[in-house]
């Protein structure tokens, strides 16, 4: 056991590395799009895992990212903003004087982000919470949507609908997957130790869980503000990425579409969420071309506005309605799943039985 | 304020509160019957007044033959829904099912972009509607008291229906328990339908007035009345027909009269349902005429 412990952590930090190195490549060589793509990726698994915590692992189902990743990108945008751009950008009224002379550095930025997430996440969630899932889902749905009400209206705090303008781009690939992997690691904890079990609990049968001494709203509200708290981040990591924010950059279907990556990687699956998350982002830019006219030999196809998203919403629609279980099904990547895999394959290429998959309580993620 | 004025700002209130209520009872049906909360509700209101739209714009028909079939259409469109999004998933558990709607919303809202164009279009209210009368000092345009008188004859039906028709009371034995109403001899599957035409169909009621009330239409139009419409519903008792009527003409008469006395609050408009959904889940989450009901083990 102590054995196979210390080859799955060896093998965990060697890909770290192997991965921390790609990353330094990546930053150095590749050109600004890639970036610009790679980051996001970043982002939006940090938004798909923190959903998949919600409602995969605790059942409840918030559509409230937008809304907290607004807060989180304003908060961080106001935080990082020179004196001087701030000035630049409040023009018709004036910013409000507690955050007018202030430059923060990134970390605690972004910290902040979170922070102030968390806060609004325990005013919208805990009447909500104490309810059905659903209900959760309303709520949130109808706080987003304040929440940019709201943003249009407090000119001095936010300056209204023009938004923000050059938000210093801080966002590096360092930043950004240092981010998602912190969550990752904080999640994975999260949801293996007691707490993670008791969620599960909460999932499955609230009155069983109940009767068996689990606090329910209490847990429910712990991995509500957890996750809003990495929604948050993440949307400082965004606002410090694109540069330019404003109200309409997260209306609800963000909160959607991170639905949509969540449950096609599998519920209670950190590992389909990463990589739904990566697969979405990616293929969204790949089928950009669909959205503009092109031509098929001499015949020219007027491209169709929104076309991805109409794809992206159907394969939603039926991964829910025959492939419940999404791409992981609720089954993480481990190092003796992947070896269990491997011998598999290799026993059936030499067409032997294949050996009893050994279930791994060690579960480590990348 | 006058109190001619105060009279117009009612009378607005009112014909919002009606489109609230015709909105919030296909919610409260659905969620009576399937303990779901029908989240592409919203998206069928747009749909509805798309069809419309279409009837008078591009099949020339004139509006009285236009609005009945696309209200027909609605209703059809929510049994179709029903059947391909929401019966396949009936055993499993219901927040499945959830899901299962928010990507239904999700898929229509994003069709709508695609089919009817992102950009708004202008609607054509009828003529007669659009005339401004002066009672007693009180300006108000005649699609009002259509609203309202549409929506007043259409709550009588639905409350004879339900409380005295065959169909009526199996939707009510429905509500109670479903298994034991199949066990009764009920079709139950063909009275769940029936429960999303009539939500479906009220819907397309509502969402045509809305675009009387409202002369522009968009693929999102239905979300923000749609998510009101859910306050309404819960206001009211969710599950609860009579309550979701009652709790939609106080929430659109409350969004109004506060508007008009506080104007400085005009732009937190939206918020402000949201507000007292938040207030009622903290207070009373079975609403006002909801019952308490013990969740089953």
């Amino acid at each position: 056991m102590d054995m196979k412990w210390n080859r799955n952590t060896i093998l965990t930090l060697v890909a770290l590395v192997v991965f921390a190195g790609f990353l330094y490549y990546a930053q150095n060589h590749f050109n600004y799009y890639v970036l610009r793509i790679m980051n996001l990726c970043a982002i939006f698994t940090i938004f798909a895992v923190t959903f998949n915590l919600i409602f995969g692992y605790t059942g409840q189902f918030s559509l409230g990212h937008a809304g907290f990743a607004a807060v989180g990108a304003y908060a961080a945008a106001l935080l990082t903003m020179s004196v001087a751009q701030k000035e630049a950008n409040f023009f018709l009224k004036p910013i409000l004087p507690f955050l007018a002379n202030i430059e923060w550095h990134f970390l605690p930025s972004l910290f902040m982000a979170g922070i102030m997430a968390a806060i609004v996440a325990l005013i919208v969630g805990g009447p909500a919470l104490r309810l059905r899932g659903d209900y959760l889902a309303m709520a949130t749905l109808g706080f987003g949507e304040i929440i940019r009400v709201v943003f249009v209206n407090t000119q001095r705090l936010t300056n209204g609908s023009l938004g923000l303008k050059g938000i210093p781009e801080y966002t590096t690939l360092y930043w950004s997957w240092g981010a998602a992997l912190l969550t990752i690691f904080v999640l994975k904890r999260l949801v293996n130790s007691s707490y993670g079990r008791a969620l599960r609990a909460v999932r499955d049968d609230e009155v069983a869980a109940e009767a068996l001494g689990v606090r329910l709203f209490y847990h429910k509200i712990l991995a509500f503000v957890v996750s809003s708290f990495f929604v948050g981040v993440a949307g400082g990591l965004l606002a410090n990425l694109i540069s330019t924010i404003d109200p309409k950059v997260f209306l609800f279907t963000l909160s959607y579409q991170i639905v949509g990556i969540a449950v096609m990687g599998g519920m209670g699956s950190l590992t389909g969420s990463t990589i739904a998350a990566c697969l979405y982002t990616v293929f969204l830019e790949v089928l950009r071309p669909i959205e503009s006219p092109f031509n098929i030999g001499s015949l020219r196809v007027p491209g169709v506005p929104g076309m991805r998203m109409v794809l992206f919403s159907a394969l939603l629609l039926f991964v829910i309605l025959f492939y419940r279980k999404g791409i992981f099904g609720g089954k993480e990547f481990t190092w003796d799943g992947l070896f269990s895999v491997v011998k598999r394959l290799g026993n059936r290429l030499r067409k032997k039985p294949p050996a009893p998959v050994a279930a791994g309580d060690e579960e480590v993620e990348r | 304020m006058t109190l001619p004025l105060f009279f117009q700002h009612l009378a607005n209130g009112v014909s919002l509160g009606s489109l609230y209520a015709l909105i919030a009872i296909g919610y409260t049906m659905v969620y009576g019957i399937l303990r779901l909360i029908n989240f592409a509700h919203g998206d069928i209101v747009m749909i509805a007044a798309y069809f419309a739209f279409y009837g008078v714009g591009i099949f020339m028909l004139p509006w009285w033959v236009s609005f009945p079939i696309a209200i027909f259409l609605t209703a059809v469109f929510g049994i179709f829904i029903e059947r391909m999004a929401y019966r396949p998933l009936r055993e499993v558990p219901r927040i499945q099912l959830f899901t299962s709607a928010v990507a239904v919303s999700f898929l229509l809202e994003n069709l709508g972009i695609v089919i009817f164009g992102g950009r708004p279009e202008a609607f054509q209210r009828p003529a007669f509607m659009d005339q401004t009368l002066t009672i007693g000092g009180a300006k108000v345009v005649t699609y009002t008291f259509v609203i309202i008188g549409v929506a007043l004859i259409l709550f009588a039906a639905l409350l004879y229906v339900v409380k005295y028709t065959r169909v009526g009371v199996a939707m009510r034995a429905l509500s109670k328990d479903i298994e034991t109403t199949g066990l009764m001899g009920v079709n139950t599957d063909r009275i769940i339908s029936l429960a999303f035409a009539i939500g479906s169909g009220l819907a397309a009621v509502g969402g045509i007035l809305q675009a009387i009330k409202f002369p522009q239409i968009n693929p999102l139009m239905g979300v923000m009345p749609g998510l009101k419409a859910f306050v309404a519903a819960v206001l009211g008792g969710i599950g609860n027909i009579t309550g979701a009527m009652i709790g939609g003409f106080l929430l659109g008469i409350a969004e109004i009269l506060i508007v008009a006395f506080f104007p400085t609050l005009a732009g937190y408009r939206d918020a402000f349902s949201f507000g007292i959904l938040i207030l009622l889940l903290l207070f009373r989450p079975t609403g006002i005429m909801g019952e308490v009901e013990p969740e089953k083990v």
